[in-house]
């Protein structure tokens, strides 16, 4: 066992190691990506903006009933699943492609080969997924959650997704140096299971169904793992790799960090069957997916444990790096999120959250508070390196964090107060439904205030994009990085 | 970690434990299940001359669960009943017992379903029967306040035509309440589409009104 590897050993100054020729290496690494990291997240930004108005539309068709009624196509069941897989195959996913690879290729000190063909199959992905989301639109949706996708285009989003991940298995295969850090273990691993979990979930459900619940047990295996094995792993090795990066100095334990991964591996592919606690399946399913949801108390404490104790004492330089102030956030989220996980994992728990909108907030604290913030990070430090240039806004910066800071926040607590209510009255046969139904009203109208602010965040982050990518002159080359608060002492380092 | 045959084969088993243990274990276990009678002999044998229970719905009610799934209705309704004493389920009518795994070994597409914005539907078609059960639904479709005021629900008339009244009234245009604000106006009717008259048979023939020899109606 060895102690840090030799790629993120600390550098003197923030942002860029001191040596030429590890400078020179990744700077070469970049070039050879750049191309279709920047395609991957173009695509990611679009995704994400069409996300987000599909997203306002459903959060307020659920208190307004009426609102865009008039059509089939803006029924809601249609408008929630265009916003859920725009968001977690057009945004999540091409951001990973984009981030992903491209800290797989710099921890593998391997240049991209070929790098043509994975702009074709990022452009075929993106294909597959319109051709899925009008499929959507116009009432092919399958009703089967997290798998709503039409058959017709599910085929080419199998076959382009290969071809994207083969990319960072080969980075893997042709990699320089003894040391593979905890990053490149957890893209490998999640380039791996994610195809694996797609395709057995689009057989046994969809092309050759299995007999009854069976589906169900297979929908919630595959659901589930979608963030646990794809989204988290991922984000994580984002946090892993860009934490020690902007702070200068190694994470703080090798060993939580292997402990991590492995309960992770673990434990985390079991725990989807608790979204059927109570359902019609053998009880014994049940309670391995309670177990498993618990035991994932041990790597999040580990990860969180070893994060925090990463950046610990540094907290200003965190407040003024755009990358860690996100990165940080969703680490936080991360620890939260899981915890409150494994709660509702608990059969008592369960009871009273199950079938409300105190899920719909945990998926957005798991998708949102914690992956998508890690991945925002990752945006901020991966493009100054891959376009030469810095970000032209630190107010717009700002206001991303902000809007998005205080538009989650607000959506968590509506959501899973007024989740937790519903609950109760759920379970109290006294209450009407209806009258259950009306109480949800006002907190479902907060959902729609914290939509405004996310987008408002969303707005500033495309602005501040689109204008670094394309005003390229007008862009005053400054001298070093954009930050958050300016320091007196030191510079602008 | 140096050790990468090692790495990759603790990735790969660790899904695989999960994939056998959860997938493959359940499909041996429930995934042979057939209907059976309600209540079997001695020796656990089915009763020569009952009827097998889940009964198969009606071709129209296929062609309704199509449109129950275009319409995304799964996402503010589950089907599926907890059993007595875990939720409300069983108080609040929505059925006479748990539904366990032989309850669906019948559909196609099982639509359980993880969201009860609006209420359970595993039984609706107990709930609402008959002729007064289809009128009831057409109303509620065509919009949800006519039935339920304060519903959250959408209004589904684009499955609707409203048309001229010929020389009789159609018999099964929708009779709204006097003077409903949602009505049509003088002279002309509201009548169902193909798909809403399917959907409603669809959702008339929800039921879990039988027993089976793992869950007694008690």
């Amino acid at each position: 066992m060895s102690q840090a590897p030799q790629s993120i050993k600390p550098a003197e100054t923030l942002y860029s190691s001191p040596n030429e020729a590890v400078r020179a290496e990744l700077s070469a690494i970049d070039a050879s990506i750049r191309s279709a990291a920047l395609f991957f997240v173009i695509t990611a930004i679009s995704w994400l903006m069409i996300g987000t108005v599909f997203a306002l539309i459903a959060a307020f068709k659920a208190h307004t009933p009426d609102f865009l009624g008039g059509t089939e196509w803006f029924t809601f069941g249609r408008v929630r699943s265009i916003h859920l897989n725009a968001m977690a195959l057009g945004w999540a996913t091409n951001i990973i492609f984009a981030v992903g690879l491209w800290i797989m290729a710099r921890l593998c000190r391997s240049e991209i080969q070929h790098k043509g063909l994975l702009l074709i199959a990022g452009v075929f992905w993106n294909i597959g997924l319109t051709v899925g989301i009008f499929g959507i639109f116009f009432g092919d949706i399958t009703s089967v959650e997290w798998l709503e996708i039409p058959t017709y285009a599910t085929p080419l989003l199998a076959v382009s997704y290969s071809l994207i991940g083969v990319w960072g298995i080969l980075a893997f295969r042709f990699r320089k140096g003894e040391h593979v850090y905890v990053s490149q273990w957890y893209i490998l691993a999640a380039l791996f299971w994610f195809p694996w979990l797609y395709i057995v979930a689009q057989f046994m459900i969809l092309w050759f169904p299995v007999r009854g619940v069976v589906q169900s047990v297979t929908n919630w295996w595959f659901a589930h793992n979608v963030l646990g094995l794809w989204f988290t792993p991922m984000a994580l090795a984002t946090a892993y790799y860009l934490i020690p990066k902007v702070l200068g100095r190694p994470i703080y334990s090798y060993y939580l960090s292997v402990l991590g991964f492995w309960a992770l591996a673990l434990f985390y592919n079991w725990a989807g069957i608790h979204h059927l606690i109570g359902g019609p399946i053998p009880v014994w399913l049940i309670s391995a997916g309670i177990v498993a949801s618990v035991m994932m108390v041990i790597p999040v404490i580990v990860v969180g444990v070893n994060h925090h104790m990463s950046v610990v004492w540094m907290h200003k330089e965190v407040w003024r790096s755009p990358t860690l102030r996100f990165v940080v956030f969703g680490a936080i989220s991360y620890t939260l999120v899981s915890l409150i996980g494994s709660a509702m994992a608990l059969r008592s728990v369960n009871e009273i959250t199950h079938f409300t909108h105190f899920t719909v907030g945990h998926a957005h604290h798991g998708v949102y508070a914690f992956f998508t913030m890690i991945m925002f990070g990752g945006v901020y430090y991966m493009m100054p390196r891959l376009l030469k240039r810095e970000w032209p806004s630190a107010g717009l910066i700002k206001l991303h964090f902000w809007g998005c800071a205080i538009g989650i926040t607000i959506m968590i607590v509506a959501l899973q107060v007024g989740g937790w209510i519903q609950g109760l009255e759920m379970n109290n046969a006294e209450i009407p439904f209806l009258e259950v139904v009306q109480n949800t009203v006002p907190w479902l109208q907060a959902r729609s205030v914290s939509g405004l602010f996310l987008t408002v965040g969303h707005i500033a982050f495309a602005i501040n994009f689109f204008w670094m990518l394309f005003a390229a002159g007008a862009v005053r080359a400054k001298q070093g990085p954009t930050l958050l608060v300016e320091t007196s002492e030191e510079g602008a380092a | 970690m140096k050790n990468l045959p090692l790495l990759f084969c603790g990735i790969f088993f660790a899904l695989a434990f999960s994939f056998t243990g959860l997938i493959l274990s359940s499909n041996l276990q429930i995934g042979d299940l057939t209907p059976t009678t309600e209540r079997l002999d001695e020796d656990g044998n089915q009763l020569e001359g009952e009827t097998l229970y889940p009964l198969k719905s009606p071709g129209i009610a296929q062609q309704g669960k199509q449109v129950y799934i275009e319409m995304g209705c799964i996402y503010c309704h589950s089907q599926q009943i907890r059993r007595e004493g875990f939720g409300a389920d069983i108080d609040r009518g929505w059925g006479a017992r748990q539904t366990v795994a032989r309850d669906y070994v019948l559909q196609e597409r099982v639509l359980l379903g993880t969201m009860r914005t609006g209420p359970d539907l595993a039984n609706v078609g107990g709930r609402f029967a008959g002729q007064a059960g289809r009128d009831w639904h057409h109303l509620h479709l065509f919009n949800p306040q006519i039935v339920s005021k304060g519903s959250t629900m959408p209004p589904f008339a684009f499955l609707y035509d409203t048309q001229l009244i010929g020389d009789s009234p159609s018999k099964d245009a929708l009779s709204f309440p006097p003077a409903s604000e949602y009505g049509p106006e003088e002279g002309y009717e509201v009548i169902p589409t193909e798909r809403a008259t399917a959907l409603v048979e669809y959702l008339l023939n929800l039921k879990v009104d039988y027993s089976l020899p793992e869950a007694i109606i008690p």
